[in-house]
């Protein structure tokens, strides 16, 4: 693989441009400046139909593209690897791309920095990157939703659903995004039945068909009936977990069509309501923020509609425990509270809310969550 | 707890594993082994195998038939497999060369025409309910086989008499040891070698029928993540027997398995070596069965590796 930071594309680019101030003999701007016009790049991991997480943001970039003075470019598939850094030039020397998403966890470091070095005229902002001024550039920034809560009210309705007091997550890998909703699942099911437990199974990749399913299979095998997960494409998961019986809750985006029947509920993210408020932003000329953050309350995120397995009790609470997480400061990590390990988390009357940054670098499952971070 | 397993869980989930996971492989490396007997490599199985996994999935969506989606799969197959074949019908070409750029065209046409695929949902393939003697839901879903499945190890043990005891098959094995004597003879090995890996490509692409329509059942652009390349090391690990493949395949599918299972089970710690442990095996194995002084036991004579 070329270690070269000039790509074929920049090289095409470059030599198109020459050769056409050759024949023309007139001097003309690379990039002309335009009034209230973007180009926005999105770069996605996976394929973006994969009813999961590149989904949930190509259903953001589509609204981006009913905006007048905003042209969408996307790439699917992108490798988190040097590849990216190849996307993210060709969208900016070829497209004129003035703001870039590059929404994939692994694109943050080193890919994404390097590029906001490169190109220092050009905005990116990450997906659930922590972006610090003092350590980052000022063209870099990072956005997230504390999709937790979602993960926590799912944990409320699996509460209620399952009956061996059993409940199952698969996960892709142990970061802190993926270990807060671990530990907000269980949280939520506990606050229906302390007696709860939580078996979470790490496949250590974000998309990996057959050991998601090989995944999900272990887990009803163990006595798990209420599966959710944090996955890329949780469409195998909900399939296997809803094939073989078990409830599920959804993640990402809404998976109800795939298990009609079998779907509680899902905590989904709503990206539209932060790409609208970047491209104004960029539009009207003025500082897109570095650091964004938002919850169910701002519209960052949002539940799938309640599935037919949802008892009253479980409607009754769930819809109680949402009214209350929209008030704000609402606290899922609270003491007294120890780690799986034992180790106290939090002690009696400290409290974490969504907004606390200390969650954005958990390491810890709670008590009662069977797994382990390594 | 009712239905409580416990530790059990593990030799279950291998013993589920191995029959789930397994098949892809057992296809992708018995087409390997006849394609591989004839004379010829061909790695493009992974393509051929994404390929067969779109292709058995938009049939079935379109038809409503699963069957009919492995059927199109096999034909998909057989193409990839006529083209690998002519092209390295061709004098000084190389046919690891030619598999390798099929691969990623296999791979690309596959997200090409698979793009509409990813979200609509096809019908399963049958399972055959094996299990049912069991009042354990856990023992009857891992012994819940899947007629593909049953058909893979029916096709291992003929392909492992056929070998032996069939004019055909011995027609391929000499083509396989020598060129020159299958001249002799009167036979054409360029011809030989043509529906030999168009046959393998035909049974490659069933194992992506397996993996679309029945486990994990749905298509998407990373379905096999690497399967059908495993697949074609198998034949070597399995000394190109037909009934090697089969016992590799199963033990590949069960090591598989290991790695959730044991966390299932709350064996938590350090889960990326479980996840290794396949390859860890092929290794050990590998390296126990090998020899310095001696050519690879069962080796066709005119592969271009050992040759």
């Amino acid at each position: 693989m070329s270690h070269s930071l000039i790509s074929r594309r920049t090289l095409l680019k470059t030599s198109a441009a020459g050769a056409a101030f050759g024949a023309a003999g007139l001097p003309f701007s690379l990039r002309p400046a335009r009034a209230a016009s973007a180009t926005i790049g999105f770069i996605y991991v996976g394929p973006k139909d994969d009813y999961g997480y590149n989904q949930a943001h190509a259903e953001g970039a589509k609204v981006l593209k009913g905006m007048s003075g905003v042209t969408v470019v996307e790439e699917e598939n992108v490798p988190e690897s040097v590849d990216v850094q190849k996307t993210m030039e060709s969208m900016i020397n070829l497209d004129d791309a003035t703001l870039v998403f590059p929404t994939s966890f692994g694109y943050f470091d080193p890919h994404m920095l390097a590029m906001c070095k490169k190109f220092p005229d050009v905005q990116f902002r990450h997906c659930g990157g922590l972006w610090h001024k003092d350590k980052h550039p000022a063209n870099a920034g990072s956005y997230f939703g504390y999709i937790a809560m979602g993960q926590y009210l799912n944990g409320v309705v699996a509460g209620h659903a399952t009956k061996s007091k059993k409940i199952g997550f698969v996960a892709a890998k142990p970061i802190p995004q993926v270990l807060n909703n671990v530990n907000s699942f269980l949280l939520g099911a506990r606050s229906v039945d302390p007696s709860i437990t939580c078996q979470v199974i790490f496949t250590g990749e974000w998309s990996l068909a057959v050991k998601e399913a090989e995944a999900t299979n272990a887990l009803v095998d163990q006595g798990a009936d209420v599966i959710t997960c944090h996955v890329d494409g949780p469409k195998v998961v909900v399939q296997t977990a809803a094939n073989r019986g078990a409830f599920v809750c959804g993640y990402h985006a809404s998976q109800a069509p795939l298990a009609p029947e079998k779907y509680l509920t899902g905590a989904e993210w709503n990206w539209a309501t932060v790409y609208e408020m970047y491209a104004k932003h960029l539009l009207a000329g003025e500082p897109l923020p570095n650091f964004t953050r938002g919850g169910l309350a701002d519209g960052f995120v949002k539940m799938s509609p309640l599935g037919p397995g949802v008892s009253d009790a479980g409607r009754k609470q769930f819809e109680a425990t949402l009214a209350e997480i929209k008030k704000g400061g609402y606290a899922v990590i609270k003491g007294p509270l120890k780690d799986n390990k034992g180790k106290e988390i939090a002690a009696a009357g400290k409290a974490f809310p969504e907004t606390a940054i200390e969650l954005e670098s958990t390491g810890f499952l709670v008590e009662g969550v069977q797994g382990s971070t390594s | 707890m009712e239905n409580d397993i416990g530790l059990w869980g593990v030799p279950l989930a291998v013993l589920g594993g191995a029959i789930r996971v397994s098949t892809p492989f057992i296809f992708v490396s018995l087409g390997e082994a006849i394609t591989e007997r004839s004379g010829r490599i061909n790695l493009g199985l992974e393509g051929t195998l994404v390929f067969g996994a779109m292709a058995a999935y938009a049939v079935a969506v379109e038809t409503g038939s699963p069957w009919l989606g492995v059927l199109a799969a096999m034909v998909a197959g057989s193409g990839f497999g006529l083209l690998h074949g002519w092209i390295c019908s061709f004098p000084r070409v190389n046919d690891i060369a030619v598999g390798i750029a099929l691969m990623l065209f296999g791979m690309g046409l596959a997200f090409f025409f698979g793009k509409p695929y990813i979200q609509p949902s096809a019908p399963n393939l049958p399972a055959i309910p094996l299990g049912d003697w069991s009042s354990i839901p856990q023992v009857r879903a891992a012994l819940n086989v899947n007629a593909l499945f049953v058909i893979g190890a029916a096709l291992a043990l003929f392909l492992w008499w056929a070998f032996k005891n069939t004019k055909l098959g011995l027609i391929v094995r000499v083509v396989g040891d020598s060129a020159d004597s299958a001249r002799a003879m009167g036979l054409s090995p360029t011809t030989v070698r043509l529906f030999a890996t168009a046959a393998g490509s035909a049974l490659a692409a069933v194992g992506g029928a397996y993996l679309s329509l029945y486990y994990p059942g749905s298509w998407n652009e990373r379905i096999s993540s690497g399967q059908g390349l495993m697949a074609v090391a198998l034949v070597i690990f399995a000394r190109w027997n037909p009934l090697g493949c089969f016992a590799a395949a199963l033990l590949f599918g069960g090591a598989g398995a290991l790695g959730p299972a044991l966390q299932s089970v709350g064996v938590t710690q350090g889960y990326y070596l479980f996840y290794a442990a396949p390859y860890i095996l092929t290794l050990v194995i590998m390296i126990a069965t090998s020899s310095p002084g001696r050519q690879l036991a069962g080796a066709p004579g005119e592969l271009s590796i050992t040759k």
